[in-house]
């Protein structure tokens, strides 16, 4: 069975938010929308987003790692927001595995949100239906589209591509052998939802010098002449 | 409800997509429109842009909630008759009067004193044309942001390396190994730069980040060296210092590509002290560094011309001409700059230890050496020696306004340009890489107006109004030595100021110094807001009157697509349009967005229509230009020239027959020449067809080495891009800054600086880089204010510009200032307090946030994300004006008086950068008894005739469309 | 969790209803038993159903105030096999069906016996009824506590208590209230319902307060470690990636301070426990009929608070994503 899943590469995601906005522009217009704002102009604003990006900082100054966090639906192999749904509006698809819900049969009881340890759903509070990413399906399943295009928008937007997109299935998938050869991840393992999303972790390059490759023949000092002479006595002039 | 996999699109409604340019920032990525009958759908990257590949930013893909924002303005407005200006007490009038009221009011300036009208702009684009409407007008006051955002990145490197970051060149991380990162949030090359930061670091690259803040970028460092602010030019002279103290400089570039070896009058006795000692031969005069200079020769121990085949020059040592004239080559000279700039006395000022300094050197100086890059291609330098192979050293640097945006920053930036020289990297492989049109001479050949007569009645200016002097002779002052500018740009107090300094214009007009203007335009410049220092004062002297109860500043025409809040200080407004509703032309005559591989221009087609009655400020100066007469815009007998602005762009050429316009792509009648050649009637269309982009990828033979690459030079010079072929060798030692330096010590014929300013330029005009304290930090109580507050840009906002933006502004909504936990202890308060913020000059009070990202001598806030009261479409009560603050109000523009002068600018003394970022503060708790507000608050600005009063509750968008749309699957 | 006063009011009201109902058909057996002497079936059986009925209505109108399309609420019948919320939305009408039917059985007099048991105990439809309706009374307090309990990392309610809690606060208000609307009816029976209402409280009180200790030493599974994969001992967020609140700021946090919570636990355990015992007893000695009305409406009003509080202790792991903003 294919699972369709984002892998998303935390060594490169410098929290450019670009996956946010995209995935609100494409979704707002799309199968998925409208993709309510409240007070958008006023105090408060807050909306519907199906993406996140978050900051935190781990240790103290001056070792300090600053982590940019992007957050979004894990489409877990087992979903504990789907079986609580009463009306079975919510659902995984068998397809590819992304996990949806269905707006005409949701009643807006926002159990399937308390039943998501990773808070991934949002209540649209003016269509008062649960909302939540879509892997843009609409987009990926659309096959009058370019295949290049066929992904979801925040993986297209990601200027660093720190967003992989893919089959975890698939265990030739470019994101199976990213998660394969980097370490890749799942959130909150402890309660058994295998989410398919992994994120990948840090990776720090160094570099060794070693000192004798300060002191070198070719030193380019070599080159100015004569190292200045000595001044007074030399070993030259007292040793027998 | 209908199953997504069957859904499209395509099934909803009429689809079309359109590509342009986005102006979101600066950035100018490719984007691709796609609209649903008619209505903005979806904006994304264009994959077929070599800017930014298909991907796009936060900004870029909510330009749909600009496009629709309840922030545009849709009319011409002129304040109502008796109402104060600040006020937003507009009336609603046509365009035809607003174009007489220009008219009238602007032909009367030229006919008498064209100073008097200035022309000022913002994060604008077009600066190629506002620039030929100002000197056809014959102002010399016109400049754009260049002043208070990086002049001194690229004055500092241009005076070095012919070229600089941002659209002037950059890191080539492709083929680097080590990248520095110096002081550097977001960018303008924002896309590109994240695109090859993230493969550079899949290939394995090693990336270090100097900076006092760990964010954005700096995040996925492999190491963050928390460093100072203004102490950027320690760290970079000690890391000099141990690179030449191991010998770890790449001796063959410095001896071929650069002054190094070239010997240096070293006699201060004598007149020409400091200057490159010269030969008699000869010269083709020209804007260019002609090669009539000496090496000493190592076998042969004398002088020789440089470049003499065979000769191996000596880099250190001292030598005495034949004549009996002591010279030193430049090198030694910067040696001994370098003697006392050890790593342990950077370790005071910087707060890096010098263990890490020495081993930050050591990382450059190894990896430059030892990974070397010998790629396969075939070049010809200039002195016509031929190479197998181009060499690189991989090693590459990107710094930005945090170096940029002190008053030592020029000379930060030459340490710089100094060490990416020493370590052999200049338009090499892995190192940096020019764009076109860069490498440039250095100085550029542009320069400014040289005293009062340039400007005459009637007359286009004589000279360019933003230029790049090479001697003290291009200074633009009169007979006193005293400014001619408004900005008092290129005078002696900030001589290189070649992006002039609008970060003073209202100031000095509204004192009348050096002179009273009558009119001030400003397009897409928030004067009254972040892009002021001092802000409140600012906005103070904006609406000062008189002694006969006249405005200081009579008359202010303010040109922008939002209700900013320095509309609410116009007397006559001009709704420009959005991005999506215009032509435009990233020109090679401005600042293309050039490739490292060549060549690279864009322009923008409309994809919509004009919202209400906006129009592009294009059409507006070439209406204004023709109904002036100015001759760039009309024909001989007066009358109109060019319909409109595409047409303008089409047609216009620099003089009559260069074949130079505005667009590279796609001249000559049938679109079959480039860069140069006469106008094609459908170069639009063919940019249309093209993605909007043109880029001429150059052999790779010209890509690298350009500098003394004559395969490549003459190529630019036959296609129109320089006007000579002569090699651009790297100034190590500015002879230029030696000019001004010995006019200032009174050896040198012609211009004279004032008496009061010639200590000022002796110490700040020096040949060598050198490390000072800030100007700020000089004369204020570094102990009464222990805190340096910077601003950074968050990547989701650009400035000002998007909390109108119902999207972006829920990232950030208000800012608080960002204080390490020990320094926010130490002072008393916890995280998330509200707390007083003070500096010397003015005091905000703001909520602070503890963090650990930032080193304890800095506090820091996002930029621009406080707003006034009512601006930019928002409410009264928004989160921006009542949460947010502006850390401007803590900075002056001016200097406390000093031997120098009263009213100098608090800028690089060298290039009149704005020193955003010296200014030192102090912080403690606000009260428990003060309300939960920011401070200063201003009298909420009203909504301004014209703009929309969508103020929703609720808002809805499907593709263009508002309200409750529901179940779109169906 | 944010505690959402239609849920608050589903859960004590039903519970009301259930636990009433409960009384209803204990003193029914009982008095089958003849351990208590017969009620009328009318004043008291049928006007006891209806106001059992009455709570179950209130409860489910409460409810309705919780969905964000009730229109639909239909469909919410349709996942019994997977989720305890559509169980309970079916167990539900169920039992104010047969609550409903035991009340009009009640009314109509169809207390002729059907048969007798053993040849002894006679059967008649309301007891048949009335032994149904007990059973989906204890089925609704299964599926409206396992709504809570199932979910495994809401760490305070995945535990037993919750059924247990949820089950006895009903039955002890549903007794209390049996006992008030005796006291208010005239009918003998406030000491027998006070008894079992004080029997039920102090179970329930002893179940709670084990629960409030258990979940007081809780240390959850999830931690910033786990919800984000870094291992370090300290971690801060600093941004949650919006400023204006969203559903998971407005959801799950109750933005009460900690002094208001303790307060309210406080005051729940007083009103809950201690409160309703008080006035028991001094009814019982001063026979007034209005002391056990007010002891079930202040026990009710302290459910209302422990149902609160009942949200208000129930950390939910999402939180562990939104902590600052910046």
């Amino acid at each position: 069975m294919t699972q369709l899943a984002l892998v998303i590469d935390l060594n490169v995601c410098v929290g450019c938010h670009a996956c946010v906005t995209s995935c609100k522009e494409w979704q707002t217009s799309g199968w998925a929308g409208p993709l309510t704002d409240h007070r958008p102009y006023d105090k408060d604003p807050t909306g519907t987003f199906f993406n996140r990006v978050q900051t935190f900082e781990i240790g103290e100054f001056p070792r300090t790692e600053t982590v940019h966090f992007p957050k979004s639906c894990l489409h877990c192999e087992e979903p504990p927001c789907v079986p609580v749904c009463p009306t079975g509006a919510s659902y995984k698809r068998e397809d590819n595995g992304v996990v949806l819900v269905d707006y005409d049969k949701c009643i807006g009881c926002k159990y399937c949100s308390w039943a998501c340890p990773y808070g991934m759903r949002e209540l649209d509070e003016h269509q008062k239906v649960m909302k939540k990413c879509t892997l843009c399906i609409d987009r990926i399943t659309d096959e009058s589209l370019p295949e290049a295009e066929r992904k979801p928008a925040c993986v297209l937007a990601c200027p660093t591509s720190a967003r992989l997109f893919g089959d975890v299935h698939d265990p030739d998938s470019e994101v199976s052998l990213a998660i394969r050869e980097n370490g890749g991840y799942q959130l909150m393992p402890e309660w058994g939802t295998k989410p398919a999303n992994h994120y990948l972790p840090r990776r720090k390059t160094r570099i060794q010098i070693f000192e004798d490759e300060l002191v070198r023949a070719d030193n380019p000092l070599r080159k100015e002449g004569p190292l200045p002479a000595a001044e007074g006595e030399t070993l030259d002039d007292v040793a027998f | 409800m209908l199953d997504p996999v069957d859904y499209s699109d395509r099934a909803v409604g009429r689809v079309e997509i359109k590509n342009t340019t986005c102006y979101m920032c600066a950035c100018r990525c490719g984007i691709r429109v796609t609209l649903r009958d008619g209505e903005v759908r979806h904006i994304e990257g264009n994959p077929e842009h070599p800017h930014n590949q298909g991907v796009i930013c936060a900004k870029g893909a909510s330009g749909i909630m600009k496009q629709y924002s309840p922030a545009r303005l849709t009319k011409p407005l002129l304040r109502r008759e008796g109402a104060e200006r600040g006020e937003s007490e507009f009336e609603e009038i046509s365009w035809e009067r607003a174009f007489q009221i220009m008219e009238e009011r602007l032909s009367k300036i030229r006919g008498t004193d064209p100073k008097k009208f200035a022309l000022f702009t913002g994060r604008d684009q077009m600066q190629a044309l506002t620039g030929l409407f100002s000197k056809q007008f014959g102002t010399p006051n016109y400049a754009a942001h260049g002043g208070f955002c990086s002049v001194n990145m690229a004055a500092g490197l241009i005076y070095t390396i012919g070229g600089s970051f941002w659209e002037f060149g950059g890191p080539d991380l492709e083929r680097a190994k080590l990248f520095v990162m110096i002081g550097t949030a977001e960018d303008h090359d924002s896309n590109p730069l994240k695109i090859a930061i993230s493969r550079f670091k899949r290939r394995g690259g090693r990336f270090i980040s100097i900076n006092p803040i760990r964010t954005g970028y700096s995040a996925i460092a492999d190491e963050w060296v928390p460093i100072r602010p203004g102490t950027d030019g320690a760290l970079l002279l000690a890391i000099v210092h141990e690179l030449i103290k191991q010998g770890l400089y790449d001796r063959d570039f410095l001896v071929q590509y650069t002054n190094a070896a070239e010997l240096v009058v070293d006699d201060p006795g004598r007149d020409d002290h400091g200057l490159f000692q010269r030969v008699e031969m000869h010269v083709e005069e020209g804007c260019f560094d002609p090669q009539n200079k000496l090496w000493w020769d190592r076998e042969l121990n004398v002088a020789m011309g440089t470049h003499t085949p065979g000769c191996d020059p000596r880099l250190l040592g001292e030598f005495v001409l034949d004549d009996g004239t002591p010279v030193k080559p430049a090198f030694q000279l910067l040696k001994e700059r370098v003697d006392d700039y050890t790593p342990e006395w950077a370790e005071g000022i910087t707060g890096i230890p010098a263990e890490t300094i020495r081993r930050l050197a050591h990382e450059m100086g190894v990896t430059a050496r030892d990974q070397k890059i010998e790629l396969p291609i075939q070049w010809t330098d200039c002195w016509d020696n031929d190479h197998d192979t181009v060499t690189g050293n991989p090693v590459a640097f990107h710094a930005m306004r945090g170096l940029a945006a002190h008053s030592n920053g020029f000379h930060a930036i030459r340490a710089l340009g100094i060490l990416m020289t020493l370590l052999g990297t200049i338009d090499r492989p892995g190192g940096f890489r020019h764009k076109a049109p860069f490498p440039r001479p250095i100085p550029p050949c542009p320069k400014p107006p040289k005293g009062p007569e340039d400007v005459q009645p009637e007359t286009p200016l004589n000279g360019m109004p933003l230029g790049w002097p090479a001697s003290p002779d291009d200074l633009f002052v009169d007979e006193a030595g005293e400014p001619v500018r408004i900005d008092k740009a290129f005078s002696w107090e900030y001589p290189l100021s070649v992006h002039g300094l609008m970060h003073n214009v209202i100031t000095n007009a509204w004192r009348g110094d050096p002179y009273r203007i009558d009119t001030l335009m400003l397009f897409m410049a928030n004067m009254a807001w972040n892009s002021s220092m001092h802000t409140s004062e600012i906005r103070k002297m904006l609406t000062d009157k008189d002694e006969n109860g006249e405005y200081r500043i009579p008359f202010l025409i303010v040109a922008d697509a939002f209700a900013s809040e320095t509309v609410a200080f116009a007397d006559l407004v001009l709704p420009d349009t959005t991005y999506l509703e215009r032509h435009d032309a990233m020109s090679m005559l401005d600042r293309p967005i050039s490739e490292y591989s060549g060549p690279v221009d864009a322009v923008r087609i409309p994809v919509v229509e004009p919202t209400g009655e906006c129009k592009p400020f294009q059409e507006v100066l070439i209406e204004l230009g023709s109904r002036l007469k100015l001759p760039a815009f009309v024909h001989e007998d007066g009358s109109r020239k060019f319909r409109d602005y595409p047409d303008f762009i089409v047609n216009y050429e620099t003089s009559p027959g260069s074949g130079i316009g505005f667009l590279a792509g796609w001249r000559g009648k049938g679109g079959e020449k480039f860069l140069k050649g006469e106008p094609n009637p459908r170069q639009w269309e063919m940019y249309a067809k093209n993605n909007c982009v043109f880029h001429y990828e150059l052999p790779r033979s010209y890509q690298y080495m350009r500098n003394w690459n004559r395969g490549y030079l003459e190529w630019a010079r036959a296609h129109g891009m320089t006007r000579y072929a002569e090699p651009i060798t790297l100034h190590l030692y500015s002879e230029v800054l030696q000019k001004f330096r010995l006019a200032a010590q009174g050896k040198r014929p012609g211009k004279q600086p004032p008496e009061r300013l010639r200590k000022r330029i002796e110490q700040y005009f020096d040949p060598l880089p050198f490390y000072h304290e800030t100007l700020e930090s000089r004369l204020v109580d570094t102990q009464a204010y222990p805190l340096n507050a910077l601003t950074q840009r968050p990547m989701a906002m650009y400035h000002s510009w998007d909390s109108q933006n119902a999207w972006l502004r829920q990232i950030h909504t208000h800012n608080y200032l960002f204080v390490n936990p020990e320094v926010g202890r130490a002072n008393g308060f916890g995280d998330g307090d509200w707390i007083w913020v003070e500096s010397p000059h003015g005091k905000v009070r703001c909520m602070a946030r503890f963090s650990n990202a930032v080193e304890p001598g800095t506090v820091w806030t996002w930029n621009a994300i406080g707003k006034a009261a009512g601006a930019w479409g928002l409410t009264p009560r928004a989160n921006e004006s009542q949460k947010g603050f502006l850390l401007n109000h803590l900075i002056s523009e001016e200097l406390p008086p000093c031997e120098s002068g009263e009213h100098l600018s608090n800028s690089d003394p060298v290039t009149g950068q704005a020193a955003w970022f010296d200014v030192r503060v102090r912080i403690c708790k606000a009260g428990d008894e003060e309300p939960e507000q920011s401070w200063p608050q201003f009298k909420a600005q009203k909504p301004l005739p014209g703009q929309t009063h969508r103020r929703p509750k609720w808002q809805d968008y499907v593709a263009g469309k508002f309200g409750r749309i529901f179940g779109r699957g169906k | 969790m944010h505690p959402a006063f239609s849920v608050i009011f589903l859960t004590t009201l039903i519970g009301v209803g259930q636990g009433l109902f409960l009384a209803l058909v204990t003193g029914q057996v009982y008095s089958l038993a003849n351990l208590l002497q017969p009620q009328d079936s009318v004043r008291f059986y049928a006007v006891g159903s209806a106001l059992s009925l009455a709570f179950l209505v209130a409860g489910l109108v409460a409810s309705i105030f919780h969905l964000g399309r009730p229109e639909r609420a239909w469909r919410a019948a349709s996942q019994w096999r997977t989720s305890w919320l559509s169980r309970e939305v079916i167990v539900l009408p169920v039992f104010m069906f047969l609550v409903f039917l035991y009340g009009v059985i009640h009314w109509l007099g169809w207390t002729q016996p059907l048969f007798r048991i053993k040849g002894v105990i006679p059967v008649d439809a309301t007891l048949l009824t009335g032994v149904l309706g007990a059973l989906a009374a204890f089925a609704l307090f299964g599926c409206t506590a396992m709504i809570y309990a199932s979910i495994q990392f809401i760490e305070e309610w995945h535990s037993p208590f919750t059924l247990v809690n949820f089950t006895l606060f009903g039955i002890a208000s549903g007794f209390m209230l049996a006992a008030a609307f005796s006291a208010w009816s005239g009918v003998d029976l406030v000491g027998f319902f006070g008894a079992w209402a004080v029997v039920f409280t102090l179970a329930a009180g002893v179940s709670r307060l084990l629960s409030l200790r258990r979940n007081a030493r809780l240390v959850h599974k999830s931690t910033l470690e786990t919800a984000i994969g870094i291992r370090h001992n300290r971690i801060e967020q600093k941004s949650q990636g919006f400023m204006g609140g969203s559903f998971n700021t407005r959801e799950f946090f109750h933005g009460a301070s900690h002094t208001t919570v303790a307060l309210v636990r406080l005051f729940f355990l007083v009103m809950v426990f201690v409160v309703p015992l008080l006035l028991l007893a001094a009814s019982y000695w001063l026979a007034s009929p209005g002391l056990p009305v007010a002891a079930f409406a202040a026990q009710y009003l302290g459910l209302v608070a422990e149902r609160w509080y009942f949200f208000a202790e129930a950390k939910h792991p999402q939180n562990l994503y939104y902590q600052s903003m910046a």
